[in-house]
């Protein structure tokens, strides 16, 4: 089972990345775009098959190394 | 004191630490791989600069779950000394055994150049040997030196004394306010002074018993008079002399 785990920083926390390609894309003429983050996606490819075992053990793996939950936040989703 | 100093793969300024520590203290100090456990006879833990892991995942991510790490938390908390320098200071942010993180630089740079800390308290194993309020030149080489913290840890730190060392003009005054998004120079000494945009201007941060310090900018660049200063030696002297 696929578990995708999208790290994000937390809102508060400044982002330069995310501002630096919003100001990219006004100088490409995309001037309808308020704001952007800039994040992470990590893909595990896991041996556990029952859905709520493997989203509780992806969750674990981004508490203790994924992400770091002084500045990000992560989400899990599990796929096939 | 005795030293040792932590080497993993992808850390580079550890020959540069041990040439500051042998040169105050006249012995060399052990080197740590990052696999051993085994810190016994050690007073103090130098995790030097670099890129652990090449920064993979987050600067000192990897380093943080490294063999060695556990040693160095039961280090620690027996009241150990530990200094971490750049990368050092990351890793032991990421261990949590300091707090808050280490942001990307504001103006998104890696920033290789001189800076200005000023000594915020005097009264350290670390800092015994400088003025408090005295500033010192001091080496940048990083690309991820933001320091954040949320404001209650801020205050926290602020409360308890537990800020090392600040960016500041070389004069000692130090930016106040939000740095600006992006972070261009503006041609002030002190609003310049903070370049990597670190949250309150702080280089460098102790835990509660003084013991761990932490800091972005690289001390051991500046011990020699051949390297220009030797703006970095008193803390390497008082480490010696403790």
């Amino acid at each position: 089972m696929k578990a995708i785990v999208t790290v994000m920083l937390k809102s508060g926390v400044l982002d330069p990345q995310g501002k630096a390609i919003a100001h990219a894309l006004g100088t490409l003429g995309f001037t309808s775009v308020n704001d952007v983050r800039a994040g992470k996606i990590i893909e595990l490819d896991l041996a556990e098959t029952d859905p709520d075992k493997a989203r509780a053990m992806a969750e674990d793996m981004a508490r203790k190394l994924l992400a770091n939950t002084v500045i990000e936040s992560f989400r899990v989703s599990l796929d096939g | 004191m005795k030293a040792g100093i932590v080497v993993f793969p992808g850390i580079n300024r550890e020959r540069d630490m041990a040439i500051a520590l042998e040169q105050s203290s006249g012995a060399k100090p052990r080197m740590i791989w990052h696999q051993e456990t085994d810190l016994s006879g050690l007073d103090l833990v130098v995790i030097p600069g670099g890129f652990s892991f090449g920064d993979y995942l987050r600067c000192g991510a990897m380093a943080a779950q490294s063999p060695v790490m556990a040693s160095i938390r039961a280090h620690a908390d027996r009241g150990g000394y530990i200094l971490g320098v750049c990368n050092g200071f990351q890793i032991l942010t990421e261990a949590g055994i300091l707090p808050g993180a280490l942001l990307r630089n504001a103006a998104l740079r890696f920033l290789s150049m001189d800076c200005h800390l000023r000594v915020e308290r005097s009264d350290t194993v670390f800092t015994a040997r400088y003025q408090k309020g005295q500033t010192f030149r001091a080496v940048m080489a990083h690309g991820d030196g933001n320091y954040f913290a949320d404001d209650a840890t801020l205050d926290r730190l602020e409360g308890q004394g537990l800020v090392a060392l600040r960016y500041a003009s070389p004069q000692g005054n130090i930016p106040l306010g939000n740095i600006p998004l992006g972070n261009i120079p503006q041609g002030d000494v002190t609003k310049d002074a903070n370049r990597n945009g670190s949250a309150r201007s702080i280089a460098g941060i102790y835990t509660p018993n003084l013991r761990v310090l932490g800091l972005m900018p690289h001390p051991e660049d500046l011990v020699d008079p051949l390297m220009g200063s030797t703006d970095g030696k008193p803390l390497f002297d008082a480490l010696a002399a403790a």
